[in-house]
């Protein structure tokens, strides 16, 4: 999940839709986010590599629609309804997340037992 | 075989006594190469020694040293005092009076030769001459000016005492002098030819003869302030001096010198820079050392044993670094309890002498005239530090052994110090900062006029400007100063603008929103 400026990001990803759920004027999804370029990406406690700006999911609230749709605390957010979430400002990010109009975000997220859930996946595929 | 021995060292030992007389006029005449003072009880390996093949490289240990025509025998150390005291004891060199006396004269004749001018004519041919007025007075205070300002600056630039005799001329004052010599010497021959001869008339063109002359004197003095004095001011060398014997070393920025000059000028610094050189705190002891001696011994079996010397060296060197060795052990945990008996013995030495201060205080004066009625003894500081030495003797004595300080300070350096503290109001602190650290080595000199004896030691010529990668050493009896020259860098300074208003910080953000 590190990445080198300029070069295309690899990553696994996981595909989870959350529906917005209304309470009262306002729409949630039920987490918090936190990081983006304009953060200090050194205090991110979720991220592997200290210099990722990315979007990260800081909190989870239970029985939230994050939590019902599989969003788990920790993951990386790489994009909301096509929407790239890996080099956003924070307010970015979050405006694309609470657009008034939509009631669905279709989050693209990414986190390590991703990546070697696959490797282990492929190990096993090999083994005669 | 017998007789070719004897007779040997008593030329090598009359040619080594000589040598240390006339170390200063040896190295002059030598040319460009190295001068080497041999200590006695090394072998001498130099041009004398025509032993050829049957060199026997022991012959240092096995042959007295002292000459067949005596029958005293002395041992190595009394001859090293001895040849200490030939050196100390040497008599006033009048060498070193030479360069002044010569510098004087001619700046006595220069300065006399324009009055000489003017005084000649009216002694000889008064009648003739044409009276001359305001200009020739104008002339004759504007003479006297510069003059006087000559004597002065010459006096203060020129006529101070010099501090060290160098091997070879000192090339920018031997210029000066033959300049002015010369210059002086033509006006002398142009002033035979066309006054004295034709008799000439003219007083005030004698008069402006002498001011111009004197006009040249002072430009001819402006030159030397700027060559002896000025043109070494700027730094452009970075000197690294090591003492050969322990490794003490300091860097010195110098300007354009000299090797000879730069070596003057390095040895003003390490008297007062260096600690003081400690003969006693040299070598590893010896109980450390020993064991690497054991090693096993090499025997060649074969008929030459030439050339195979290195490689025997080689083995047995290669060999015993593979061997398994705990001599670092040992000196580790020597040096560990070394230190800590230096501490101990410190701190026994510094509770004595706080102790003892406490038992004098300075008389004030209304004290004594007003308290007739408990009459104390009231002593001078000789007697003072006489009377509080006595408890702190012995806790000195041992701290001086334990760092092996003993040989610099005597009983009645130890008293007259403490003598000058207590005159001085010092406390016990001041008083022991002489000897809890070693000082440098003009704190333990003794004032005499003899002179400390080095020697240059360099490959390239003493009178040669320094330059990258030169190094020259100065030797004396027992240990040496290695001087390694490098220029200073070019520093390219560059600028940069800040705007003041530029300086603006912002948080470090680590917010987190909820969606």
């Amino acid at each position: 999940m590190s990445f080198v400026p300029g070069q295309p990001v690899t990553a696994v990803v996981e595909r989870v839709e959350i529906q917005k759920l209304r309470q009262g004027e306002n729409l949630i999804l039920g987490f918090s986010i936190g990081g983006g370029i304009d953060q200090d990406p050194g205090q991110n406690p979720f991220s592997e590599d200290k210099s990722d700006k990315g979007i990260y999911v800081t909190r989870i609230s239970p029985k939230g629609p994050a939590d019902l749709a599989g969003l788990k605390i920790g993951d990386k957010i790489m994009q909301v309804n096509g929407w790239d979430m890996t080099m956003v400002t924070h307010d970015q990010a979050r405006k694309k997340l609470t657009k008034k109009r939509e009631d669905v975000v279709r989050l693209l997220v990414t986190r390590k037992s991703l990546e070697e859930a696959v490797k282990q996946s492929k190990g096993c595929y090999h083994k005669p | 075989e017998a007789l070719y021995d004897m007779i040997y060292n008593f030329f090598v030992f009359r040619d080594r006594r000589d040598r240390h007389r006339s170390k200063s006029r040896d190295s002059s005449s030598r040319g460009d190469k190295s001068v080497t003072i041999q200590t006695p009880g090394e072998p001498l390996l130099d041009a004398e020694s025509t032993r050829g093949d049957d060199r026997d490289d022991n012959w240092g240990e096995t042959t007295t040293v002292v000459t067949g025509t005596s029958e005293h025998s002395i041992s190595n150390e009394d001859l090293t005092r001895v040849t200490k005291d030939l050196e100390e004891s040497t008599p006033l060199e009048c060498k070193r009076f030479v360069g002044p006396a010569l510098g004087g004269c001619l700046s006595f004749f220069a300065l006399v030769t324009p009055l000489a001018f003017l005084i000649l004519p009216q002694v000889l041919w008064r009648d003739a001459l044409e009276p001359c007025g305001t200009p020739c007075e104008g002339l004759y205070v504007s003479l006297a000016f510069k003059l006087l300002v000559l004597l002065i600056s010459s006096w203060a630039l020129f006529l101070r005492p010099p501090r060290a005799t160098l091997p070879r001329f000192f090339v920018f004052r031997c210029l000066l002098m033959v300049l002015v010599f010369l210059f002086v010497a033509s006006y002398w021959l142009f002033y035979g030819v066309r006054v004295l001869e034709p008799r000439e008339r003219d007083y005030r063109g004698i008069v402006e003869y002498a001011a111009s002359l004197v006009d040249a004197l002072l430009f001819i003095q402006y030159l030397a302030l700027v060559l002896l004095e000025v043109r070494h001011l700027q730094p452009a060398f970075c000197l690294k001096v090591v003492r050969s014997t322990d490794g003490a070393s300091k860097f010195y920025n110098v300007g354009h010198l000299s090797i000879q000059r730069a070596a003057v000028w390095v040895l003003d610094r390490y008297y007062s820079d260096f600690p003081v050189y400690n003969p006693a705190l040299l070598n590893l002891p010896k109980s450390i050392l020993s064991k690497k001696m054991t090693g096993f011994k090499v025997y060649s079996l074969d008929e030459n044993t030439t050339n195979n010397s290195t490689g025997q060296s080689r083995a047995m060197i290669a060999a015993a670094a593979r061997r398994r060795d705990n001599s670092h052990n040992e000196y580790y945990y020597e040096e560990a309890e070394m230190d800590r008996r230096i501490r101990k013995r410190k701190a026994r030495l510094v509770v004595a002498v706080e102790e003892a201060f406490t038992h004098i205080k300075r008389l004030q004066e209304e004290e004594a005239a007003s308290s007739p009625k408990h009459p104390r003894e009231v002593m001078d500081p000789r007697e003072a530090a006489q009377a509080i030495f006595a408890p702190m003797a012995r806790a000195m004595q041992k701290y001086l052994r334990t760092t092996r300080q003993q040989a610099f300070h005597s009983m009645e350096s130890i008293l007259t110090h403490l003598q000058f503290c207590i005159t001085h109001n010092m406390t016990p602190k001041a008083f022991l900062e002489r000897y809890l650290t070693a000082g440098p080595t003009m704190q333990y000199q003794q004032q005499n006029g003899r002179g400390r004896q080095w020697t240059l030691v360099s490959e390239e010529p003493v009178t040669s400007a320094l330059r990258q990668g030169l190094v020259f050493s100065l030797r004396r009896l027992d240990f040496s100063l290695v001087v390694t020259v490098t220029p200073l860098p070019f520093l390219r300074l560059g600028e940069e603008f800040i705007d003041p208003k530029s300086h603006k910080f912002v948080m470090r953000l680590q917010s987190e929103t909820s969606v």
